[in-house]
C-alpha cells in the first residue's frame, strides 16, 4: 500500500482542516474588541467560539505529532530550523490560549482590556507565524545534505514566506468576521458584517496575489491547476457575499477558500516536503524522510478508526451550539462564572462605561448603552426598524465629522434617537 | 553548555506542565463524581459543588494545555537528532494521543462548560466523564513512550536506527504498566488533595460548612486508598527499574558498592557524586533489598561496577547520573507521600467521628497539604528522568547526541529565558486565580437544580 502518499495527504488534511477551523478563531480572537467594543459585546464575540476553539486547536497538535510520527526527518528539521520562530508560534499561542478563560476571571478593566489584547495580539501572530513556516516549505531553506538547517533566525523571513504568513490573517479576518456575522445579532452582528464587506477586497487581493506567487514559486510553469483556478472563484465568491445578511454562504466561500488554499501549497510542494534552498538534492521528500512501513501502517489504522469519530463528535458540537447568541446572554446583567452581587453591580458600571472611551458626547453615549442593555429593553434589533438609519451608521458618520472639526460634539439633532 | 541549556530548558517545561496535569486528571475525575452524585439525588448542593470545583478546574486545564503545547514542539525544536532517530517510535504515541485523547478531551470540555442548558442531562453528564477519559487516555500515550525511552522494546536496529516492529510492547513494557498506573494515582492524590484542602479552607471559614463537608469527605474517601496504592506501586515500579535500571536504583540509593543484603539509608549526609561515603544519619537493613528486589536478601548492584560493565559495554564514558538529585528525590517523594498518607488517615478518621469541621488543627494542615503531591510529583519525575542520564533512551542514544544541531547557543538562552518568565508569569496568575476562586462562596443553586429545567451555562 501506498502509505507515503496516504500521509503525506493525511497531513495536508490535518493543516487544512486547522485553518479552516482554528482560521475563524484566530479571526475572533484578532477582532474580539474591534467588534465587541464594550464587555458585552466582547463576552459575545468571544462565546462564539467558547466551546469549539480548544477542540479546533487540537488540529494543530495533531498535524505536529503526526508529521513527527509519519516523516519524523521533516518534524525534525522543520521544527529545529524554525526554532525562534516557534518559540514566539507559542508565546503566541500560549497567551491566547489562556487568556480565554482567564479574561473574565476579575472585574477590573485594565485586566480585561489587557487580555483582550493578548488574545487579539497572539491570534495575530499564530496565523503570521505559520504561515511563514508553510510558506518557506515551498520556498526553500537553507538545508544541507544531512538535513540540517544551517541558516539563521533572518533566513526564515523570506518574502514569500512572509506573504504566505500575511494572506493567512487577511483570509481569517474575512473568516472570522463572517463567522462572528454567523453567530450573534443585533449590533454585533452588524458590526461584523460590516467589517467582513470591508475587509473582504484586501483579502480578496492577497489570496489572487498568494494564488499567483505559489504558482510561481512552485516552478511548475504552465497555466494554473484545477485546485488554484477554484480557489480563486471562492474567494471572489465570498467577496461577492461578505457582509450579506445570510452569513452562512459567504462562510462557506471563505472555508472553501481557506481550505484550498492550503491544499494547493500541498499540491505543489509534492513529493518534497522542505525545498532546500542550497542544493534541490538535499531537499527533504516525502520519501527521504518518512518512516520505515511499519510505523505508517499502525498509525494509518489509528487514523482511520479515530479521525472519522472525531469529526463525527465535532461535528456535533457545532450542531449543539448552532444557534446565534444574543445581548441576553452576554449583558450586563448576565453573571459570569461564579461571582458575588456587589462586583455584578460594578460590572454593569464598567460594561457601560467601557464602550465609551474615545466618543464624544456623554447623551449619546448613554443612550447608546441604554440601547444594548440588559435582557428585554430592546424588542427588536435596531436595523430591522422601519425607516430609521442604523444608530452605527450615524454614530459613524459622527465620529468622523467630530474627528475632522476637531471638536467633540452633542448627539446630532434631527433623524435619530 | 548546550546541552546544559536545552536540558535545563526541557526540564522547566515539564515539571511545570505537570504541575498543572495531574490537577486536570484528578478533578475531572472528582467533578465527574459531583455531578453524578447530583445527576442522582438531585441535592442541589452537589450541583454547587460541581461547578464550584469545576471552576477551578477549567482555570486550570487552560495553562495544563498550552504548556502541553511546548512539550510537542519541544522535541523537534530541541532534540532533533533524537526525533529523527527514534520519531518512528516515539512519534507514534504521541500522535494517537492528540488522535484518541486530546480531541476527546478538548472537545467534550467544551460542550460541558457551555451546554449545561443545551444538552439533555445524562448526555451532558457523560461530557465531563469523557474528559476525565480523555485526560486519563493522554497520560496513557505519553507514558508509553516515555517508558520507552527508560526501557525500549519492540523494535529491532537497522543501520543504526531502531525500527518499530511492535507497537504493542510499548503498552505491555513493564514500566509503561506500573509507571502509568502510579501517575494516575498520582493525579488522583493531588485532585483529591487540592479538593481537600480548598474544603478544609472554606470549612475554617465557617460558612457554607455543610457544602464543604460533602467535597471533604469524598476528597477523603479518594485520597486515602489512592496514596496506600501509589506507595504500594511505586514500590514495585522501583523492583521493575531495578531490573531495567539498575544504574538508576543504585543512584537513588547512593549505593556505589554492590550490596547484599541492603540496608535502606532514610538520611544522609552529603553523598554526591564525588563522595563515595557520606554520612549515614539512620539505616535500616534489609529495607534496601526488599524495596528493591522484593527479597529480604536481596542483591543491589552497586554504581561503580555498573559503570565499568557500560564503560565496557558502550565505551569510555560516565554513566552515573546526579546521585544528589536520586538520593533526595526518592525521599523527598516517600517521605512526603507517607505524610500525605497520616494526614488522609486522620481526617478520615475525624469524619467517622464526625469532628471534621470543629477540628481547626486538621483543618489548617489539610490546606497547607496541598502543596505536598506537587512537591512529590516534581521528585518523581526528577527521579525518573535525571536517572535515566546520561541516557535519551536508556542503551541506545546518549542525551548530548539527542540535540538539535542547528540551534545555537544564543537561540538557546533567547528560549530558556523566554519560557522562564512566560511561564513564570502565568503560572503566577494560575496560583493565583485559583487561590481567588478557591476562596469564594459557591454560588448559590441555579432554579433548575432540583427540577428538571435547565441549568444555566457555565461559560467565559
Amino acid at each position: 500500500m501506498a502509505f507515503v502518499p496516504f500521509w503525506y495527504i493525511l497531513i495536508a488534511i490535518l493543516w487544512t482542516g486547522f485553518f479552516v477551523l482554528e482560521g475563524f478563531d484566530m479571526g475572533v480572537g484578532m477582532l474580539n474588541r474591534v467588534i465587541g467594543r464594550d464587555e458585552t459585546g466582547t463576552r459575545t464575540v468571544v462565546s462564539t467560539i467558547g466551546p469549539l476553539w480548544d477542540g479546533n486547536e487540537v488540529w494543530l497538535i495533531v498535524a505536529g505529532a503526526a508529521t513527527f510520527a509519519a516523516f519524523p526527518d521533516w518534524y525534525a528539521t522543520w521544527f529545529s530550523g524554525l526554532y525562534l520562530a516557534l518559540v514566539l508560534l507559542l508565546a503566541a499561542l500560549i497567551v491566547r490560549g489562556v487568556s480565554f478563560e482567564y479574561r473574565t476571571k476579575r472585574d477590573s478593566r485594565r485586566w480585561r482590556s489587557t487580555w483582550s489584547w493578548l488574545l487579539a495580539i497572539g491570534s495575530l501572530l499564530a496565523p503570521l507565524l505559520i504561515g511563514i513556516a508553510l510558506g518557506d516549505l515551498l520556498h526553500g531553506l537553507p538545508i544541507g545534505a544531512d538535513h540540517e538547517y544551517t541558516g539563521s533566525f533572518w533566513d526564515l523571513l523570506t518574502p514569500y514566506g512572509i506573504f504566505v504568513g500575511l494572506t493567512l490573517v487577511a483570509i481569517c479576518l474575512l473568516h472570522g468576521a463572517i463567522f462572528i456575522g454567523m453567530k450573534t445579532t443585533g449590533d454585533v452582528r452588524f458590526r461584523a458584517d460590516r467589517f467582513a464587506r470591508r475587509i473582504a477586497p484586501v483579502t480578496a487581493a492577497f489570496v489572487l496575489a498568494f494564488i499567483g506567487w505559489t504558482h510561481v514559486t512552485a516552478g511548475r510553469g504552465g497555466f494554473l491547476s484545477p485546485v488554484e483556478l477554484l480557489a480563486a472563484l471562492a474567494i471572489l465568491a465570498a467577496w461577492a457575499l461578505a457582509g450579506d445578511r445570510r452569513e452562512g454562504w459567504a462562510f462557506t466561500a471563505t472555508t472553501v477558500t481557506i481550505a484550498l488554499c492550503i491544499i494547493s501549497l500541498f499540491v505543489d510542494l509534492y513529493p518534497v516536503v522542505m525545498v532546500s534552498s542550497t542544493n534541490r538534492a538535499y531537499s527533504l521528500t516525502a520519501h527521504n524522510s518518512a518512516s520505515p512501513p511499519y510505523t505508517l501502517k499502525v498509525m494509518t489504522v489509528v487514523a482511520l478508526i479515530f479521525l472519522p469519530v472525531v469529526l463525527l463528535y465535532q461535528g456535533w458540537t457545532y450542531y449543539v451550539f448552532r444557534r446565534r447568541l444574543t445581548d441576553d446572554t452576554y449583558g450586563p446583567a448576565a453573571a459570569t462564572t461564579p461571582r458575588p452581587a456587589v462586583s455584578a453591580a460594578i460590572a454593569m458600571a464598567s460594561g457601560r462605561g467601557a464602550g465609551q472611551a474615545g466618543e464624544s458626547g456623554q447623551a449619546r453615549a448613554g443612550g447608546r448603552a441604554e440601547g444594548h442593555g440588559p435582557a428585554g429593553a430592546e424588542g427588536t434589533p435596531p436595523e430591522s426598524r422601519p425607516g430609521s438609519q442604523h444608530p452605527l451608521v450615524t454614530e459613524s458618520r459622527e465620529r468622523w465629522r467630530a474627528l475632522l472639526s476637531g471638536v467633540g460634539r452633542g448627539p446630532k439633532r434631527g433623524r435619530h434617537q | 553548555m548546550r546541552t546544559d541549556l536545552a536540558r535545563w530548558q526541557f526540564a522547566f517545561t515539564s515539571i511545570n506542565h505537570f504541575l498543572f496535569i495531574p490537577v486536570t486528571i484528578g478533578l475531572a475525575f472528582l467533578t465527574a463524581v459531583l455531578q453524578t452524585v447530583w445527576h442522582r439525588r438531585q441535592n442541589p448542593d452537589y450541583l454547587r459543588l460541581t461547578r464550584f470545583f469545576g471552576t477551578l478546574l477549567v482555570i486550570n486545564v487552560a495553562i495544563g494545555v498550552v504548556t502541553g503545547l511546548v512539550q510537542e514542539f519541544e522535541f523537534g525544536m530541541n532534540w532533533s537528532s533524537y526525533s529523527r532517530l527514534v520519531g518512528n517510535i516515539f512519534g507514534a504515541p504521541l500522535a494517537m494521543e492528540g488522535l484518541a485523547a486530546f480531541f476527546l478531551e478538548s472537545t467534550f470540555l467544551g460542550l460541558w462548560l457551555f451546554g449545561w442548558d443545551k444538552l439533555p442531562r445524562r448526555v451532558h453528564l457523560a461530557t465531563i466523564w469523557l474528559v476525565a477519559l480523555g485526560s486519563v487516555l493522554s497520560a496513557a500515550f505519553i507514558m508509553s513512550a516515555n517508558s520507552w525511552m527508560q526501557h525500549p522494546v519492540g523494535y529491532v536496529m537497522v543501520r543504526g536506527r531502531p525500527q518499530l516492529t511492535d507497537i504493542w510492547a510499548l503498552f505491555t513494557n513493564p514500566v509503561f504498566v506500573w509507571g502509568y498506573t502510579k501517575v494516575i494515582l498520582a493525579s488522583l492524590v493531588t485532585g483529591a488533595a487540592v479538593m481537600l484542602a480548598v474544603s478544609a479552607w472554606q470549612l475554617r471559614r465557617g460558612r457554607e460548612a455543610a457544602l464543604f463537608s460533602r467535597s471533604a469527605r469524598l476528597a477523603l474517601i479518594v485520597l486515602l486508598p489512592t496514596i496506600l496504592l501509589t506507595m504500594l506501586v511505586g514500590d514495585e515500579l522501583g523492583v521493575i527499574e531495578a531490573k531495567y535500571q539498575p544504574m538508576k536504583i543504585a543512584a537513588a540509593e547512593a549505593q556505589w558498592t554492590t550490596c547484599q543484603p541492603c540496608s535502606f539509608s532514610l538520611f544522609q549526609i552529603g553523598g554526591g557524586n564525588d563522595d563515595h561515603t557520606p554520612t549515614q544519619i539512620l539505616e535500616i537493613p534489609h529495607l534496601l533489598s526488599l524495596l528493591a528486589t522484593n527479597h529480604w536478601n536481596g542483591k543491589v548492584i552497586g554504581m561503580t561496577p555498573l559503570q565499568a560493565q557500560y564503560a565496557a559495554k558502550f565505551g569510555p564514558g560516565d554513566y552515573t547520573p546526579n546521585v544528589f538529585i536520586q538520593y533526595w528525590g526518592m525521599r523527598v517523594m516517600a517521605y512526603l507521600a507517607v505524610i500525605v498518607f497520616l494526614v488522609a488517615l486522620w481526617g478520615l478518621w475525624l469524619a467517622r467521628r464526625r469532628t471534621l469541621m470543629s477540628s481547626r488543627t486538621f483543618l489548617w494542615v489539610a490546606t497547607w497539604a496541598a502543596i505536598l503531591p506537587f512537591l512529590m510529583n516534581t521528585a518523581g519525575w526528577l527521579l525518573t528522568e535525571s536517572g535515566r542520564q546520561p541516557w535519551i533512551v536508556q542503551g541506545i542514544m546518549l542525551t548530548r547526541n539527542g540535540l538539535s544541531p542547528s540551534v545555537s547557543t544564543t537561540e538557546l538562552w533567547i528560549s530558556v529565558i523566554g519560557f522562564v518568565l512566560i511561564y513564570g508569569t502565568l503560572g503566577t496568575v494560575d496560583l493565583l486565580l485559583m487561590l481567588r476562586y478557591a476562596r469564594r462562596d459557591a454560588e448559590a443553586a441555579p432554579a433548575g437544580a432540583e427540577t428538571g429545567e435547565p441549568v444555566p451555562a457555565m461559560h467565559y
